[in-house]
């Protein structure tokens, strides 16, 4: 997030786009319900009518996979309106030009051919949030989670520059981070184009730093991500792989691709706290402490520094995944694992990364730090780009609009989109295994709008076979008009409703994160 | 935190003070009688007040002295002005209150009230001995009122988080209030008034079939215990002392701070964390309940590896790392630094990813690195 939680509560015009956020992010919604308390408007863009948009002022409901569209139209209001804020334009942006040029052919009647919201409903939420003293965007996996993932973040960026919503108080563009430390994964430096704190691998001055730290020669190219390293594990040119604390048979998308991937493999390692599909298919599997078991850092998603700390002894043998790496490491003969403890560790990471060089183990004590930190006695950064941008300008980018991998289409004609429900978690590896949850939501369910259950033949209360082009499932029908006529929504919590066989139509060219939003399908009774 | 800071910043720049017990103290414009009084820790009793809710000025415990008024006045509800002269406290405000406890005792059936304390298991909830701690400092039993009471237990409720013992309930209405004005879900009111006051759900469902999301917020803040945690209070037998730590919620990127409650090596329970930076004490149904997942039996307690027969079997840790170190040397010898990947977790604390990265790229000289965000 640019901006942090607390400036929730302070925008005048919200909008909140591809995030059912009182579901996913509960404890953050209840501060944009503070700032509608305090009289702020709220746009809200999604294809299901989610609780958000129950609370809207104004419910922009575009069909999956056309967001691109909608922002389209909508900067072409901002444009036609007048409501840039030129002197943001001229002083802190650039490619301006170019890109007005390029949205003054899409107007909102040209959106509303392809993401199906009402032109003027679209010019409405153009010139709220266009003319808006303090608009700030939020987004989760609904703009990313698409084959054009980087083109609707950069769509919204757009808007950004041209209103000038950012680097103030209740501004910004704000993703947010749907796992505890993921935020923390990618600031350690797991992802393959960076080192710790985000420098860039191929930066020879970055790699010259990193061979005196490691006392190694290190990589001049960038890795490659995941799903091509599943995609060489099945050609067999990948042949050992270390899993941490993911359950990647079950929570990446072409479910049959990653199982044929992983017992593809010469040597899989998985360190996990619970049994589940990927150590199956393990080699070696090693016990991870637990949540409560350990000390450690987690990074949210306002880039806040905070500390987690241990309460209650290890089951079994279970050790920290530090501990299990050092070991492993030791035994291949690398050095600098010579750590005695999670102390050791983050203090090593806050002097290689240039965000978290002020930090420390004790600094963070009380979490009151927002990376960066540049210097030790910095104050930390709640609001990113206040007076520039990382690298000078904002650049604005041309985007237009791409149709999903896959369409609907008389074999498959049903669009489903998938997500998460309040009261479990991501494969439930944790809620269903927390006594009381299944009380509220024992078994998962199709939700189709109630025409489309008389239409399809289906019944509320049924099964039905839903099917893709990669797979076949059954699954309860309910019937409820969150879903919009012609598009049905389950989550991919749990493991009898294995929906991960049907996604995967296509990926991000970019950042290879597959179009979990949106995969055509057929229902019947069943 | 922040409240504390402010008042710093005006004792140093206002001009404007009030006399509090005798002493001029300064204030800031806005603050009320109570937030002065509490700055200069002055023990005013509360019993409807929750510092994240507006004040409601009902239970009247607060009342103090102003020179000028004829009766005690609401702390939490009159704003200060210049030059008031106030009393915190005096015989005739105690003489006040522990009557005002008297009547409230009376209302709260549960426990063993006249035997002087009303005796509430912490576990019920974060606030939940505030009644009873004020009911020693009284020394009342509510014998002196003795008779009608409001609130009717819903026993027919049976979700397994949030226990509504409505008989334990003094109408504060904070569970209303933090409901309404914290998470915004309007999902339980009252109904009736006077001694047939009951805090309900609309049509006096069950919370399941109310706007509920179960976050527990009302269980924590509730100054009786009247709402309890009925997944902590299944461990109100098991020996030990409660043990308090400090540490952040596993499930979103929110990052809300918790109190992990534990007795003995057991984890029994779970506190919203009110100074938490990114909550300031809110919570949700997986923060506030799906905490127990930690020590299911489910869980790996021994490293494993696949035996000659094709099985994953018991080893020991020397074994497994050995395994797993030969099997990453052997594919470097074989084919390459190329051949061999990690994927850190987006779930475990940094010092995970961090080694995790490490481990590639000094031992392997390879960025062949990724998390699990991409799916």
């Amino acid at each position: 997030m640019s901006n942090p939680l607390s400036d929730m509560e302070k925008p005048d015009v919200i909008f909140a786009i591809g995030t059912n956020m009182t579901e996913c992010h509960p404890v953050a919604a209840t501060r944009l319900k503070r700032a509608l308390r305090n009289g702020a408007k709220m746009i809200v863009a999604d294809p299901r009518r989610i609780p958000l948009a129950e609370m809207a002022d104004l419910y922009l409901p575009l069909r999956v996979g056309s967001d691109v569209a909608l922002l389209l139209g909508m900067a072409h209001v901002i444009a036609r309106e007048g409501l840039i804020d030129q002197e943001f334009l001229e002083t802190r942006t650039t490619g301006s030009e170019q890109f007005l040029a390029h949205v003054a052919e899409f107007t909102p009647e040209w959106a509303e051919s392809i993401c199906g919201v009402p032109a003027a409903d679209i010019e409405q939420a153009a010139k709220w949030y266009g003319a808006a003293e303090r608009g700030a965007i939020y987004y989760t996996l609904g703009i990313t989670e698409h084959i054009c993932g980087v083109d609707n973040v950069q769509s919204l960026c757009n808007l950004v520059l041209m209103t000038g919503n950012i680097g103030r108080p209740g501004t910004g563009i704000n993703p947010m981070r749907g796992q505890n430390n993921i935020q923390g994964a990618g600031d350690c430096g797991a992802i393959p184009a960076n080192f710790p704190g985000f420098q860039p691998v191929t930066d020879p001055a970055n790699q010259a730093k990193f061979e005196k730290l490691y006392g190694k020669k290190v990589d001049l190219e960038r890795g490659i991500t995941k799903v091509r390293a599943l995609e060489r594990a099945a050609e067999k040119t990948m042949k050992a792989m270390l899993i941490v604390g993911e359950n990647t048979a079950v929570s990446d998308p072409d479910r049959k691709h990653c199982e044929h991937a992983l017992t593809s493999l010469d040597h899989l390692v998985v360190i996990d706290i619970f049994p589940n599909e990927t150590t199956a298919l393990a080699d070696v599997v090693l016990p991870a402490t637990a949540w409560g078991e350990t000390d450690g850092v987690y990074t949210n998603t306002e880039r806040r520094v905070q500390r987690v700390r241990q309460a209650v002894p290890p089951q079994g043998e279970a050790r920290p995944e530090w501990w299990i790496i050092a070991q492993i490491a030791k035994r291949c003969g690398i050095p600098g694992f010579e750590y005695e403890s999670a102390k050791d560790v983050f203090n090593e990471l806050c002097s290689v990364s240039p965000i978290y060089r002020g930090l420390d183990w004790d600094r963070i004590d009380k979490g009151e730090y927002h990376w960066p930190v540049p210097e030790a006695g910095h104050p930390g950064t709640p609001v990113l780009h206040e007076t520039e941008f990382k690298n000078g300008r904002g650049v604005f980018t041309v985007v237009g609009y791409r149709d999903p991998a896959e369409v609907v289409d008389d074999d498959y004609p049903v669009w489903l989109t998938t997500g998460r429900r309040l009261q479990n978690y991501h494969t439930r590896t944790m809620t269903g295994r927390a006594s009381g949850i299944d009380y509220l939501q024992p078994e998962e369910f199709l939700e189709v709008h109630p025409d489309n259950v008389t239409a399809w033949g289906l019944e509320d209360g049924g099964m039905c076979r839903m099917s893709s082009s990669r797979g076949s499932i059954e699954i309860r029908v309910r019937a409820t008009d969150k879903s919009p006529r012609g598009t049905v929504f389950c989550s991919f919590g749990f493991g009898d409703v294995r929906v991960n066989d049907l996604t995967g139509s296509g990926y991000d060219p970019v950042t290879e994160t597959a179009e979990l939003k949106v995969c055509p399908v057929r229902l019947e009774r069943v | 935190m922040t409240q504390t800071s402010d008042a710093i910043e005006a004792r140093t720049a206002s001009q404007t003070t009030i006399v509090l017990d005798g002493t001029e103290v300064p204030f800031c414009d806005g603050e009320t009688l109570y937030e002065i009084s509490r700055r200069h820790r002055k023990e005013v009793p509360t019993l409807c007040y929750d510092d994240r809710l507006d004040a409601f000025g009902a239970c009247r415990l607060c009342v103090v002295e102003v020179d000028g008024f004829r009766n005690p006045v609401a702390s939490c509800t009159t704003k200060a002005t210049p030059g008031m002269v106030v009393r915190s406290t005096s015989e005739t405000l105690e003489r006040h209150r522990k009557t005002l406890m008297e009547l409230v005792v009376s209302e709260n059936t549960g426990g063993s009230a006249r035997n002087g304390n009303i005796d509430v298991d912490p576990l019920r909830g974060l606030k939940s001995q505030e009644l009873s701690n004020l009911a020693t400092r009284y020394e009342v039993d509510g014998t002196r009122f003795a008779g009608a009471t409001s609130g009717k237990s819903r026993q027919d409720d049976g979700n397994p988080f949030i226990l509504r013992d409505y008989d334990k309930c003094i109408s504060c209405y904070r569970c209303v209030r933090v409901c309404a004005e914290r998470e915004g879900d309007y999902a339980i009111s009252v109904m009736n008034r006077g001694f047939h006051t009951q805090i309900t759900t609309e049509f006096d469902s069950k919370l399941e079939d109310s706007a509920c999301t179960f976050c527990g917020q009302c269980v924590q803040t509730c100054p009786t215990g009247a709402l309890a945690d009925r997944k902590a209070l299944r461990d109100a037998e098991t020996p030990g002392e409660l043990k308090k730590t400090r540490t952040v919620c596993p499930y979103c990127g929110v990052g809300c701070s918790v109190d992990m409650l534990s007795k003995g090596d057991k984890i029994v329970g779970i506190h919203p964390a009110m100074d938490g930076p990114a909550n300031q004490g809110a919570l949700c149904i997986k923060g506030q309940y799906a905490f127990d997942f930690i020590q299911h039996p489910d869980r790996l307690q021994t490293p494993m590896i696949r035996a000659s027969n094709g099985q994953l079997v018991p080893a020991t840790w020397d074994e497994a790392l050995d395994r797993a170190a030969a099997g990453f040397l052997a594919a470097n010898r074989d084919h390459g630094r190329h051949s061999i990947y990690a994927i850190a977790s987006g779930r475990a604390p940094h010092e995970s990813a961090y080694s995790v990265q490490k481990f590639i790229r000094a031992g392997f000289a390879s960025n062949h690195v990724d998390n699990c965000s991409r799916a």
